[in-house]
């Protein structure tokens, strides 16, 4: 009985992070590099759709400024791996390669990326409390140019380890690439890491919506007042919410920064990126968990697919969108999960 | 024990203006436990005005609200529901997406231990509690005659079992006192008669002390062991059932010809 029930504890997460080692090990020789690219984008779109789905689709608050939570993530994770690389190891290549002493500082700048971004997110999270619907959502996307804004004013990334050494923290941490974007990261996301933490996104989102407290959560969304009147503390669930969801967006802006062609920069998490993510949560429909991933995954294929026709590109999303809207408006799934969709049932 | 002293419920000369308009003057009522008191009153009187003060919607500008000794005055909603206050709504309230079954279970939430860490470990507490809250909900849907109903979403029910559940839902939260603001509103005259029944047997099977508003002076006067009536927020009468209906101030105010009553 305690065996049974500590494997149903334990085994999604052993099943992921097996898929993990599994595509860590194929990367290099079954899976093309395009296709490891691919897959990547994939799973950090994966973790920002599911994440920003507890906080627009679970508790119905509207936030666009999720690629801000994603900055502030990157970004320190970026300072961890690319500065610390220079004091511990006194360049940014030496330790690359699975699991050695720099992918592991890379993951550390990434838990760290992702507390900053919960910081963050809890101070977003805030004026929820007494903000609903349209004006919410111009806060969150005040939150994000802010933070463009100052992002575009920091300084040069400094080049060499005795630069490094000399700056203190202050200078380090504002020493960020301004508008040009913080070059010369290394890259240390792959696969493994990618697919470890779309692991844990899917498994904490999971769990949370089929549980009393994620009950709770989808309350808020249904119906506030009622809600406070079966004794749901809304305004506390709404920015558990928004910390929960700008930490995972934090992490996967660590894991953003350090893949490979990719460019850290503030226009590249401006709001067009926020918007990408909104999308992908009204698509899959608010409060699926697998249909996030689903809109995820087709989002971030269907680009590839209309690249030969690169001029038709922008009008026929647009236009699959609209269509969307107008058919389905619910988005794909509802808030139902794939497995309980009906017509599967039959 | 002396019932005034010992009321479950006490408010105290509550009022409560919007702008200009004073929407509840100088209220006042005891409910005792396991009472079962009407409030009364034409469209606009202030009825769900004080359901909304005695559940933390609005704060009164004067007044007191004591539920079982415990002040009320200024706490938020939620927490009000903690010390055993639960209510319907007029215009029903569900979660409308989610099913039967999660609409009482949300209720059962507060008084839920199991936290965030629990939950996403799924430890054994939380997988305790999990088993504990669905039974509760089955049974208060068993209750209800909704059991059959669970899966579906609440949405899609028939009005008559949207104000049941809603009551179900009231109950999940393990109230001392329940609100029900126009349960048979919308109701045929046998939905009404089994909807009777039902409250009797919330104060029975329940213990709850129960505060009603209700228009149907059939139902009010059948059920109820005390009845207030409100005319623009001021209680104008007061008392048993039968006094009630032959004080002249509610006729002239409310009831009209006193043959309709009956």
């Amino acid at each position: 009985m305690m065996a049974r029930s500590f494997l149903g504890a334990v085994a999604p997460l052993a099943v992921g992070f097996a898929l993990a080692v599994a595509l860590h090990l194929a990367a290099g020789s079954l899976i093309a590099p395009f296709y490891v690219k691919l897959l990547m984008d994939i799973g950090i779109n994966v973790i920002l759709a599911v994440s920003l789905n507890l906080v627009n689709g679970f508790t119905g608050q509207f936030s666009i400024g999720h690629a801000g939570f994603m900055a502030v993530g990157g970004y320190a994770a970026g300072v961890i791996t690319y500065y610390g690389s220079f004091l511990l190891f006194g360049n940014t290549h030496v330790a690359e390669g699975w699991l050695t002493g720099g992918d592991l500082l890379f993951v550390g700048g990434c838990l760290f990326g992702a507390v900053l971004a919960a910081l963050a997110g809890f101070v977003v999270g805030l004026p929820s409390l007494r903000l609903r619907g349209d004006y919410l959502a111009i806060v969150t996307l005040g939150f994000g140019e802010i933070l463009r804004v100052l992002l575009q004013r920091t300084g040069d990334v400094l080049q060499t380890a005795e630069q490094v050494e000399k700056a203190g923290v202050g200078t380090l941490a504002t020493s960020l690439g301004g508008s040009l974007g913080f070059s010369g990261l290394p890259y240390y996301t792959d696969l493994f890491w990618v697919y470890v933490f779309v692991t844990i996104t899917l498994v904490v989102a999971l769990r949370l919506k089929f549980s009393s407290l994620g009950r709770a959560f989808l309350s808020i969304r249904e119906n506030e007042i009622a809600a406070e009147a079966v004794g749901v503390n809304t305004t506390r669930l709404k920015v558990r919410a928004f910390v929960l969801a700008a930490g995972f967006a934090g992490i996967a802006g660590g894991l953003f920064a350090h893949e490979i062609g990719t460019s850290l920069n503030p226009r590249e998490l401006g709001f067009q990126k926020s918007f990408d993510v909104v999308i992908m949560v009204v698509l899959g429909g608010m409060g699926s968990v697998s249909g996030a991933v689903l809109a995820a995954i087709v989002l971030t294929l269907l680009p590839e697919a209309l690249r030969g026709f690169s001029e038709f590109r922008m009008p026929i999303y647009a236009l699959a969108l609209i269509l969307m809207m107008i058919l389905r408006p619910q988005g794909l799934l509802g808030l139902r999960e794939i497995w309980e969709m009906k017509w599967l049932k039959r | 024990m002396a019932q005034a002293v010992s009321a479950l419920l006490s408010i105290q000369h509550v009022s409560i203006s919007f702008g200009g308009l004073k929407a509840v003057s100088d209220f006042s009522l005891e409910l005792p436990e396991h009472g079962l008191y009407g409030l009364i009153g034409p469209n606009g009187a202030g009825k769900t005005t004080v359901f909304n003060v005695l559940t933390g919607v609005y704060r009164p500008d004067t007044g007191t609200i004591r539920l079982a000794g415990q002040d009320l005055i200024g706490l938020k909603p939620h927490r009000i529901a903690w010390f055993g206050m639960s209510r319907t709504f007029q215009n029903i309230r569900l979660f409308p997406d989610l099913s039967v079954l999660d609409n009482v279970r949300i209720a059962c939430h507060l008084r839920a231990k199991a936290g965030f860490v629990s939950t996403m470990l799924r430890l054994r507490s939380h997988r305790e509690e999990e088993r504990i809250i669905e039974e509760k909900s089955r049974r208060l849907l068993a209750l209800f005659d909704l059991a059959e109903r669970a899966g579906e979403e609440a949405r899609s029910l028939p009005y008559g079992d949207q104000r049941r559940l809603e009551i179900a839902r009231a109950l999940a939260t393990e109230p001392k006192v329940v609100l029900l603001d126009e349960p048979a509103a919308g109701m045929n005259p046998k939905e009404t008669h089994a909807l009777a029944a039902l409250i009797r047997r919330l104060r029975t099977e329940f213990g709850v002390a129960i505060l009603l508003i209700e228009h149907d002076m059939g139902l009010v006067m059948e059920i109820c062991d005390h009845v207030t009536v409100l005319d623009y927020g001021v209680t104008i009468a007061s008392g048993e059932p039968a006094a009630i209906q032959r004080d002249p101030r509610v006729i002239e105010a409310y009831l009209g010809e006193p043959t309709e009553v009956a």
